[in-house]
């Protein structure tokens, strides 16, 4: 991608996020269509969040357990594993899985209409389309992704002790009070605001990228790629920047 | 506090005034040149048939006067206004005004036939649930497709599908119907049907059509005045009769039913 191409698209997604902002701002609000695509986008996404957070989960205290056992610091499995999960892994691999499913569904969706010309449609019918299709999806995942992360920060910690419990002869209770002991409320908000602007980049992009798919069928299926390369890509570049500027507010 | 004057009551419509103009409008997308020197009238109460070659933006012009596409350069007005300078809201009237039948209907397909039509009712506040039912009925009997209410646009036949859309873009009362292509692809008893309906309609509501097309049954049938899209702006206008008689060999060659002619480089 030429580099004018890409400044042309990220001022035209700003623009977009503009113009959904502006709706946000104007009533009556349409909240059959937001809570639809809170359904659709996030409690549908429950399952694939619960998948990964516990798989996730497992295989770090496997990993920690063995790593740490010649140092004889294998009882700081728990601590290790729940400051991953909350900071890093449980919000970014939430973001990724439920961006991969839920951007491309954005797009598949806007982007067939763009092709049949419903979206001129909306417009020619008297009807906003960012108001009717972008709002709700970027409401939508701005809200669900941070729950959806609550989900896989207690998951992935369940399944944390679990194998902690296996491999090193804790009991859950211990588990659960060193983990409550490690991480505070800082972490978890870390956590949990990086993922309110991942839920916020899967679907603007999703919903540009559909909007402005051309070319049929096909336009549909390339579009649909693009999208999920690119919201992994953003989701892990601003990952570090936000990563960054929390560090430096909290420490 | 004080009182706005009272808005002048809207002169009685005339026929035959213009009632939207193109003036020197200009297109482009991206390096491909669409219209360089549009100029065309429309009048109120006429059938408007815009004819021309695949690729040559016919379509482009119907959303350009509905604010759909802007133009690069030149003057939109419709009804007396700039339509290129609009904003979202301004545009909203126009499209209560001026609706479009698309080419392939552009149902929505997350929705039933009812819904689909109830989509531009609720968006110009129509009135309550019952009020849009009643119209919805109306409107399907408009189209000979009663009872089909409660079905989803992928149960029905690409003709139907059309009619549907048809019903929808009128279901507001539009003063101006755009039709973009509505006979392409269907075969020729729906054909006749539909360019039956153009007719009927135009008829019953005294609606001002433009009319898209390729197909000459089409041009014929519902056509009081004719337009060609050539060499990137409007070559010809007039009667049909007058386009037969007419010292331009691409438009006697088109019109003769050389379809597809017009693809070709004739200059």
């Amino acid at each position: 991608m030429p580099l004018s191409a890409f400044f042309q698209a990220l001022g035209e997604v700003a623009l977009l996020t503009a113009q959904a902002a502006r709706e946000l701002f104007r009533p009556p609000w349409e909240l059959r269509l937001w809570i639809a695509q809170l359904d659709q986008g996030g409690v549908q996404s429950w399952s694939i969040t619960f998948l990964t957070a516990i798989f996730t989960g497992m295989v770090m205290a496997s990993q920690f357990a063995i790593g740490l056992e010649p140092f004889g610091a294998s009882l700081y499995t728990g601590k290790l594993v729940a400051l991953g999960i909350v900071r890093e892994l449980g919000p970014v691999l939430t973001a990724l899985l439920v961006g991969g499913r839920v951007g491309a569904g954005f797009t598949a969706e806007l982007g067939s209409m763009a092709v049949t010309e419903q979206i001129d449609a909306i417009r020619a019918l008297g009807a906003n389309p960012v108001r009717k299709l972008v709002l709700p999806r970027v409401f939508a995942m701005v809200v669900a992704l941070p729950l959806l992360t609550v989900l896989a920060d207690l998951v992935g910690c369940a399944g944390g002790i679990l194998i902690t419990m296996v491999e090193v002869g804790i009991t859950f209770r211990f588990g659960l009070e060193q983990m409550i002991e490690t991480v505070g409320v800082p972490d978890l908000l870390h956590g949990i605001m990086k993922s309110a602007f991942f839920g916020y980049f899967i679907a603007i992009i999703g919903c540009w990228v559909g909007m402005n798919t051309r070319g049929g069928t096909e336009g549909v299926g390339q579009a649909t790629t693009h999208t999920v390369v690119w919201t992994s890509i953003t989701i892990l570049v601003s990952d570090f920047f936000l990563t960054r500027i929390f560090l430096a507010i909290y420490g | 506090m004080s009182h706005a004057p009272p808005e002048p009551p809207a002169p009685p419509p005339q026929p035959g005034e213009v009632i939207a103009a193109f003036r020197g409008v200009r297109k482009a997308f991206g390096p491909k040149l669409v219209y360089d020197g549009l100029d065309l009238e429309i009048r109120r109460g006429e059938t408007l048939t815009i004819i021309g070659g695949s690729g040559q933006g016919k379509s482009v012009c119907l959303k350009m006067l509905i604010g759909l596409l802007h133009p690069d350069q030149g003057s939109i007005t419709a009804f007396g206004q700039e339509v290129t300078t609009m904003d979202e809201r301004a545009l909203l009237k126009v499209r209560s005004r001026i609706a479009m039948l698309f080419q392939a209907g552009a149902l929505f397909d997350s929705m039933t036939v009812a819904e689909n039509i109830k989509y531009p009712l609720r968006e110009h506040r129509w009135g309550n649930e019952e009020k849009m039912d009643a119209r919805v009925e109306e409107v399907l009997d408009l189209v000979d497709l009663p009872g089909i209410a409660h079905q989803k646009p992928s149960e029905l036949s690409g003709g139907m599908k059309k009619r549907v859309a048809l019903a929808r873009t009128i279901a507001v009362e539009p003063e101006v119907i755009l039709y973009d292509e509505p006979t392409t692809g269907l075969d020729p008893i729906t054909i006749r049907r539909i360019n039956g309906l153009i007719l009927r309609l135009q008829e019953r509501l005294g609606v001002t059509s433009v009319v898209v097309t390729h197909d000459m049954d089409t041009v014929f049938t519902v056509t009081d005045r004719l337009a060609l899209v050539h060499n990137k702006r409007i070559a010809f206008t007039g009667t049909p009769d007058e386009a037969r008689g007419a010292d331009l060999r691409f438009l006697r060659e088109f019109v003769k039913g050389g379809r597809g002619t017009l693809d070709e480089d004739l200059t």
